[in-house]
């Protein structure tokens, strides 16, 4: 019986496309938790150095660093965090549009912007309408270890270092919960000490070896690991993000499904009353 | 009993060590350290090499870590490690490597990023993102 065959064909490919899209949300689930033990065992680190950053903040020291001073110029650096891979939903396009809507204020103000793109979909995203890129990583995979983002972060020191950009700004996904995922942009430099009040009196560390140099080393760090932990927060929004997208999708393609197989047996129950009518009619005429 | 402090060994990745000690003993730049409580605050970078902690049971733990820095307050000590030996003229390397990833991404580089076309694409997108959700409650 010939009956539906284009809806046979089209019923199978579209489970077949479902069975992949499945086993895509299973794997962002399971990659999703893993990425969420990443963001958790990076908090201890950028917490610490809060700290010691906070107390000196507070120390009074002899020497005033020029990442926690305000500078002179008006010019901004962006590092911009995406994600490699896409199937993700709005991830990455939410994030961009937050972006360029700063961008373009900045822009309005007469300031330069210099980028720093980490993931291929920033990367793309910005050698498709231009701007001033200064540094790129991408390819992280599913483990981002620091060591893949020093180059970026030190490109990015070095324009502040120069004085050719005065502000730089993180920008990232924060992950709120599986479901949520928000668009953040956060000022990295020139570092915001937050106001504790309980340490307010006067004392100072013994630097070892110049002042200079330890807190050069230390603040370098704390931005370094303050990028880290945007990688991280952007990979589980990744996770997360891709994990609901590949759920509407195999979901989508059930319905679909649901719908072609009632079309099909709709057809195939017509063919058969048919002929019954048929040899019911032919029957009758003998 | 001896008077203890607090002992966090952490680096950007991970926490590798939290708990009291009665002594650290650690390779500053300037030379060998050995913490006890009570100490004044310091704040030294440290060379790659191993982090030792005699805790008060007296056992002695031994890390090792690829250099970074270690802050002493009267009661806690924090180790911050680095996750790979660094260098200043390996960081450039690296920065340099970046630099270069980005030229050759950019066939127009240095070019004025365009606001209105990037806005127009971005808006594009969300207006399809919406659409396929309005869809999959029409189908509900």
């Amino acid at each position: 019986m010939a009956v539906g065959k284009e809806i046979r064909v089209k019923i199978k490919s579209i489970k077949n496309t479902q069975k992949i899209t499945r086993a895509m949300e299973m794997v962002a689930a399971s990659k999703m938790r893993k990425a969420q033990d990443r963001m958790q065992s990076a908090r201890p680190y950028a917490t610490r150095i809060r700290n010691v950053i906070a107390h000196l903040a507070h120390a009074h020291p002899e020497y005033k660093h020029p990442y926690m001073q305000e500078q002179a110029g008006k010019d901004i650096g962006v590092i911009v965090i995406s994600t490699d891979r896409g199937l993700c939903g709005g991830l990455n396009s939410n994030l961009f549009r937050a972006l360029v809507r700063s961008m373009k204020q900045w822009h309005e103000e007469g300031r330069k912007i210099e980028l720093c793109t980490v993931g291929r979909k920033a990367a793309g995203f910005f050698s498709r309408f231009g701007g001033r890129v200064i540094a790129q990583a991408s390819n992280l995979g599913d483990k981002p270890q620091v060591t893949d983002l020093i180059g970026s972060v030190r490109a990015m020191l070095n324009a502040y270092d120069e004085g050719r950009v005065s502000r730089v700004y993180l920008a990232y996904n924060e992950f709120v919960n599986t479901m949520t995922q928000s668009p953040r942009i956060e000022q990295l430099l020139p570092i915001v000490p937050d106001s504790d009040e309980r340490l307010k009196h006067h004392w100072d560390y013994l630097y070892e070896p110049e002042a200079k140099d330890v807190l050069t080393h230390l603040l370098t760090r704390y931005v370094e690991s303050l990028v880290y932990q945007g990688v991280v927060d952007n990979l589980a929004c990744e996770q997360a993000a891709r994990m609901v997208a590949m759920k509407a999708a195999s979901d989508n393609a059930g319905t679909l499904i649901g719908e072609l197989q009632l079309a099909y047996n709709k057809a195939r129950q017509a063919a058969i009353t048919q002929e019954i009518a048929e040899i019911v009619g032919g029957a009758a005429a003998v | 009993m001896a008077m203890t402090m607090h002992v966090d060994i952490v680096s950007a990745e991970a926490e590798i060590f939290s708990g009291n000690a009665e002594m650290v003993f650690a390779s500053g730049v300037m030379g060998e350290l050995g913490i006890m409580p009570r100490h004044t605050p310091l704040l030294t970078e440290l060379r790659p090499g191993e982090v030792r902690i005699r805790t008060p049971e007296g056992e002695e733990l031994f890390y090792y870590i690829s250099g970074g820095m270690l802050e002493v307050q009267p009661h806690v000590v924090t180790v911050l490690a680095d996750t790979a030996l660094r260098a200043k003229d390996l960081d450039e390397a690296a920065a340099l490597a970046a630099k270069e990833r980005a030229e050759q991404d950019m066939k127009n580089k240095g070019s004025e990023f365009e606001y209105a076309k990037a806005q127009v694409q971005l808006a594009e997108a969300m207006a399809q993102l919406r659409a396929i959700q309005k869809l999959r409650e029409k189908s509900r």
